[in-house]
């Protein structure tokens, strides 16, 4: 992105606070509906006696290792599927049937089986992100152009270099993809859980905020949120980009 | 024994509704080892659906198809595939590591494989773009890639589908003659799909004209024994050459155009 495009960009994220702004101060002036400046006044004082970072560090700990364990677990699961129909035929129904329990769905019973410390929450990333990396990842491999599995073919590749040196490349877009979506629910699933049961995390921040009308508090949990996801996927895409652009599919 | 034996060969084609499709029907063809061989036909005939099976990418369903005497099992690196259109080309890999893949896949030390896949870029013109990647080249250049590919590979028959049908005139004329030159130095079979009759004509040992589908196969073979001074499009042999196929060829295109055959027949008839 040039200067130009980042102009731009910054522009719509101020607009945003304008109408916001606007929104706050004219349309619907109340002590419950904050304007931006008092958000951030409250943010800077949150931020400088340290309890936005270690709530916000502690929801991105847990988005980040069940993000990773996901994709490690959804990866290879979904390589087998998309490969082999006797694989497909025997998981199709655990996936198929399991994506449509959503994770937040599933959060009493982690907290019943794994208590409210991180293993609950870890699990339940973990389960949002496996299902939609499966997905993708399965999609991608069956999306391969069997000309390119073909040319391999008689080029002299064996059915493992075919799938380790064409399958496997191929599908990386596909994979992306999914993890990126991923990441996007994970966002959503993290904050549930805390709310219902945690010891801390931005969900958690958000709830006892409410118990105490901090009603400031609550939007300066929100608006960091917001700009978390934001530059979760920015990274995520930056990284596509920079380390997985030449993967893109021909054409 | 000639190199290639297909002995009444068809093929079948199962559609999703469960009516069946016969694309080739009773293909009987012999390709000599070093001989280039044209097979030429409309669109649709099944030219594609032949060289799939000879590739070994498509198994036969009935007939017999045997290279050396042997039957086909599956597509190996005796038989190098240029493929009609350009979703073969690996998008990941530079054009040099896509030039170089089969070499890679057997074992070729790098420097060797890399001196090799420089060597045939060059021979298709496309020296110095190495480094870019499918997604940054033209549709004629990704066409030279795929023949770069299948030359470095060095195998012992090349199979080609409509190779040179995204180039323009001077590059493709450029192009023949190279093909021409590494096939007589090296002697390759080659069993080369065009739709082009000049084409053809400048490449060929024989031209196998197809019948228009469905259940299509052979409808002749002309032999061409010009002499390389002949392959030219304003020479009397040439043209004496190109009469005779264009013959074979107008009525299959009529009647893949959807006339009838009795009815294309009928017209000819009168028409003497
Ligand atoms: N995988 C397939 N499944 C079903 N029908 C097919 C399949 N491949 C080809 N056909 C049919 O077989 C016939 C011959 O196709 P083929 O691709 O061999 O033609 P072609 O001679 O190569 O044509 P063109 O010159 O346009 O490339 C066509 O009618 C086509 O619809
Ligand atoms: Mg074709």
């Amino acid at each position: 992105m040039n200067l130009r495009g980042v102009g731009t960009y910054i522009l719509g994220f101020a607009s945003l606070f304008l109408i916001w702004h606007v929104c706050s101060t004219w349309i619907i002036p109340s002590v419950l509906f904050p304007t931006p400046w008092k958000v951030i006044l409250k943010g800077i004082e949150l931020a400088e006696d340290g309890t936005l970072w270690e709530q916000a560090s502690a929801s991105l700990a847990r988005i980040a290792s069940g993000f990773v364990l996901g994709s490690a677990i959804g990866i290879p699961i979904g390589l087998a599927i998309g490969s082999f129909p006797i694989v497909r035929r025997l998981l199709e129904p655990y996936t198929e049937f399991l994506r449509f329990i959503p994770a937040t769905a599933l959060i009493t019973v982690a907290v019943i089986w794994f208590g409210i410390g991180e293993t609950s929450k870890v699990f339940l990333i973990t389960y949002t992100t496996v299902f939609i990396v499966i997905i993708n990842t399965a999609a991608g491999v069956s999306a391969v152009a069997p000309n390119k599995i073909r040319a391999a073919r008689s080029l002299g590749a064996g059915p493992f270099q075919v799938f380790f040196f064409v399958g496997l490349p191929a599908t990386v877009p596909y994979i992306l993809t999914g993890m990126r979506l991923a990441m996007a629910n994970s966002f959503v699933t993290i904050i549930a859980a805390e709310l219902v049961a945690a010891n801390n995390g931005l969900g958690k921040m958000i709830w006892d905020s409410r118990l105490y009308m901090l009603v400031d508090q609550i939007f300066v949990a929100l608006v960091v949120l917001g700009f978390l996801g934001f530059f979760a996927d920015r990274l995520f895409r930056w990284g596509i980009y920079a380390f997985a652009g030449r993967f893109s599919p021909v054409t | 024994m000639a190199l290639v034996q297909l002995a009444e060969v068809s093929k079948v084609y199962r559609s999703l509704q469960g009516s069946d499709y016969v694309a080739v029907r009773d293909f009987s063809l012999d390709i000599e080892a070093g001989e280039f061989f044209c097979l030429l036909g409309t669109s649709g005939c099944g030219k594609t659906t032949v060289l799939n099976m000879v590739a070994g990418f498509e198994p036969v369903s009935t007939g017999a198809i045997r290279i050396n005497g042997h039957p086909i099992a599956g597509p190996a690196a005796d038989r190098g595939v240029v493929f009609q259109g350009d979703d073969s080309l690996y998008g990941w890999l530079s054009a040099l590591g896509n030039v170089e893949f089969g070499l890679r896949m057997r074992g070729v030390p790098r420097t060797e494989r890399e001196e090799k896949a420089h060597h045939y870029l060059e021979l298709v013109g496309l020296k110095g773009q190495d480094h870019k990647h499918p997604s940054e080249l033209s549709g004629g250049m990704k066409q030279r890639i795929q023949i770069a590919r299948v030359l470095a590979n060095e195998p012992q028959m090349l199979l080609m589908d409509e190779p040179f049908a995204a180039l323009d005139a001077h590059t493709r004329a450029d192009m023949q003659r190279e093909l021409k030159r590494i096939c007589s130095a090296t002697k390759k079979t080659v069993l080369f799909i065009t739709h082009d009759i000049d084409e053809a004509i400048i490449l060929a040992d024989r031209i196998g004209v197809m019948h228009a589908g469905p259940a299509s196969k052979l409808k002749g073979i002309v032999a061409v024994t010009l002499s390389e001074a002949e392959r030219e499009r304003t020479h009397d042999r040439f043209l004496e050459v190109y009469r005779q196929v264009h013959e074979m060829i107008r009525d299959e295109v009529a009647i893949s155009l959807g006339r009838n055959r009795d009815e294309v027949a009928n017209s000819r008839m009168r028409a003497h």
